[in-house]
């Protein structure tokens, strides 16, 4: 009798992706190629692909028309021939503006990072050592700016420091002179660095948290003052922190286009506005092409470094 | 393992009501919010001992610790340190270094960075502190690992290398929060060794704190045993095992049979004490402070009492009784039979091995007796 059981087909049960994993393993593919191709495929198709169009495009000069850029295949008599134009690159370099703009964007970069260090650091600091409770209301605190559009926050800071803003209003009231501060660097400054520091405090945060308190004691114990401790354990344990959210500070703020556009002044010359006008007021797609080329360059080489650097901590710490 | 005892008021200060106490620890509560971890603990020190602070979780130890080294300040009560009040002193201004439990050996430096790093904190020259790690190493056996990383180490590495730091800057009082805690048995039992010898040639006070009371009663010349704050009982590894003044104490230390009994005699040189759970009359041959009918306890240990297959003598027609084997677990060294008596109480005595391959041993459900000495057991009121 139970040989009659047996012969019984099992129950069909609705599992539609079983047919369909098996179709896809009949012609070799597996779940595990799928999980590893999908990322591929996505980055293939909207980083790469795109990447090289525009590195394509950086090789071509510009021409009246649509698109406003010469080809670079052309065939002519049977034969296909190929110009790569490298003269946007060499006006990079020969032209005076970009190299300016480069190094401006650089220090500007550079400037507000170590300003959101300081910063970010004592605020991660404290949200590390806060009771357990408080712990995620602060850093809900920190993360809830970003509820609201990046666009917004910016220009609601033009309203504190335009010439009748809310800064100037209070410092009228103690009869202080109104201070210009928008349409300078120090309202660039302001701007990258009010909305870049949830970026340093949140890498900060997580490797402060994990810091082992009986460390700090046992320096105590062996006669550092909280200075001394704070410079020998604490500020040396936080250093992949440190390279991480400066990092995430950094490289965003190398291309900030909408804060010194919205806050900074004629003179405050950052490569995404050179970018900007190239594309949209001179319509000089090649030449704007090979700003993000190079920008892209420069922003990849000290990732790189801060990388090595950080996996040379990593490993010495092992 | 034990300290060896000399003269007993070199090597027993507590002995001597003149002594100057090394640490004094004088009323001291501390409460966190309204949780009381220790509450007015009062206890003295002496230079060179090795005090042992026995207790389970949460019973206030550790906090003592951490009081006596600075990261607490006590709620009230005072802490003093070869004559000076050190309550509220910091640590980093404390003659006294500690040995932490998870060892909190600085990770991104290395073992001679870690046990130098009090050293130059003290600004001494550099050959000095060259000198002095490399002697450290020396004594904690880890000349060649000088240039490694904790994470580099075998736990009973990292161990050395911490005391090995906590030892550098010759601290008068050495404070060790479950400095084995994190061992096996066999390298904890060759590194409480280790220990009792570099703290005899050193000379430093250590405080140790465990749970472990094996731990305690080898290291100690001093234990003392805590319990929800309080101290229960300060005393030497023979006082506390031989003379609990406590169930807690006895039934903490070692194992014990303990039953309850009603005082019927009395007297100056003796007390007898009737002892439903035991079966028996208990005959204690000296006084107790105790009333006629008041119900107290009285605990033996294992091995201090008897097992015979034939009725023993006793003692003024007391100090035996009956039961039945119920089970034995062979330890080699010693046998241990769980032995039911009438009233169905259950009682552990130990006998010793002390012939090879017995075979005429006591065995499973034998009727036995048991007896004990009339000053075997400890008398405990409270």
């Amino acid at each position: 009798m139970s040989t009659i059981g047996s012969q019984l087909p099992p129950p069909r049960r609705l599992l539609p992706w079983k047919g369909l994993e098996r179709r896809l393993r009949d012609v070799g593919i597996s779940g595990r190629t799928l999980v590893i191709a999908a990322p591929a495929i996505w980055l293939t198709v909207f980083f790469l692909i795109p990447l090289g169009v525009v590195f394509a495009i950086s090789l071509a000069t510009k021409q009246f028309g649509r698109p406003p850029y010469s080809p670079l295949l052309t065939t002519e008599g049977g034969t296909v021939q190929l110009t790569l134009h490298l003269s946007n690159y060499v006006k990079l370099i020969t032209d005076p503006l970009y190299v300016a703009a480069y190094l401006s964007s650089i220090r500007i970069a550079l400037i507000s990072t170590v300003i959101t260090l300081i910063i970010g650091f004592p605020m991660a600091y404290a949200i590390a050592r806060a009771p357990e409770k408080w712990r995620n209301v602060l850093l809900m605190l920190v993360i809830l700016p970003f509820w609201t559009s990046f666009l917004l926050r910016v220009y609601a800071l033009t309203g504190f420091m335009r010439g009748n803003g809310v800064i100037n209003q209070f410092l009228g009231l103690f009869g202080i002179e109104p201070l210009v501060m928008m349409q300078t660097d120090f309202a660039v400054y302001v701007g990258i660095v009010y909305s870049y520091l949830p970026f340093m405090i949140l890498p900060l945060y997580t490797t402060l948290v994990k810091l082992d308190t009986s460390l700090l004691e046992a320096s105590a114990d062996l006669g550092s003052r909280p200075w001394q401790t704070f410079l020998s354990i604490t500020l040396p344990l936080s250093i992949p922190g440190i390279v991480a959210g400066s990092m995430l500070v950094f490289i965003p703020a190398i291309g900030e286009f909408v804060i010194p556009s919205l806050l900074g002044g004629p003179e405050t010359l950052m490569i995404g506005r050179v970018l900007w006008d190239e594309f949209f007021s001179a319509t000089n797609w090649p030449r704007a092409a090979a700003v993000a080329v190079a920008m892209l360059v420069v922003v990849v080489i000290p990732i790189v470094l801060l990388q090595k650097a950080q996996d040379a901590v990593v490993e010495k710490g092992k | 393992m034990a300290k060896k005892p000399q003269l007993a008021f070199e090597t027993r200060p507590w002995r001597d009501p003149s002594a100057k106490p090394f640490v004094r620890i004088r009323n001291v509560t501390k409460k966190f919010g309204d949780v009381l971890a220790v509450s007015d603990v009062s206890l003295d020190i002496y230079k060179s001992e090795l005090f042992c602070l026995l207790g389970g979780s949460g019973s206030g130890k550790s906090t003592l610790l951490r009081m006596l080294a600075g990261f607490e300040t006590p709620t009230s009560g005072i802490i003093e340190i070869d004559g000076q009040d050190m309550t509220a002193v910091p640590p980093y201004h404390r003659p006294v270094n500690m040995m932490f439990q998870s060892y909190a050996l600085f990770p991104h430096m290395n073992v001679e960075q870690n046990i130098a790093y009090g050293l130059k904190r003290d600004n001494m020259p550099a050959g000095e502190i060259k000198d002095r790690v490399a002697e450290l190493l020396t004594l904690v056996k880890l000349q060649d690992y000088g240039r490694r990383k904790p994470n580099q180490l075998s736990g009973g590495q990292r161990q050395r290398v911490a005391l090995a730091r906590s030892l550098a800057k010759r601290p008068k009082l050495l404070l060790l929060d479950e400095p084995l805690g994190a061992l096996d048995k066999k390298l904890r039992e060759e590194t409480q060794f280790e220990l009792v010898k570099i703290q005899e040639s050193l000379g430093v006070t250590f405080i140790v704190v465990t749970h472990d009371q094996e731990e305690a009663m080898t290291l100690a010349t001093r234990i003392g045993v805590m319990n929800q704050g309080e101290i229960a009982m300060i005393g030497e590894p023979t006082d506390i095992y031989e003379y609990p003044n406590s169930r807690f104490v006895a039934g903490f230390i070692g194992s014990v049979n303990m039953v309850e009994g009603i005082v019927t005699e009395d007297e100056p040189d003796h007390v007898r004490i009737r002892s439903a759970e035991l079966g028996a009359d208990i005959y204690v041959g000296h006084g107790v402070d105790c009333a006629p009918d008041q119900i107290l306890w009285w605990a033996i240990r294992p091995e201090k009492m008897h097992l015979s297959r034939e009725k023993p003598e006793g003692e003024q027609g007391a100090n035996v009784t009956r039961g039945v084997v119920e089970d034995i677990a062979y330890l080699g060294d010693m046998s241990l039979y769980q032995v039911v008596l009438e009233s169905g109480k259950r009682i552990r005595v130990s006998q010793t091995n002390s012939v090879r391959g017995n075979p005429h041993a006591i065995t499973w459900d034998e009727p036995v007796y048991v007896s004990w000495a009339p000053d075997a057991g400890s008398v405990l009121t409270v």
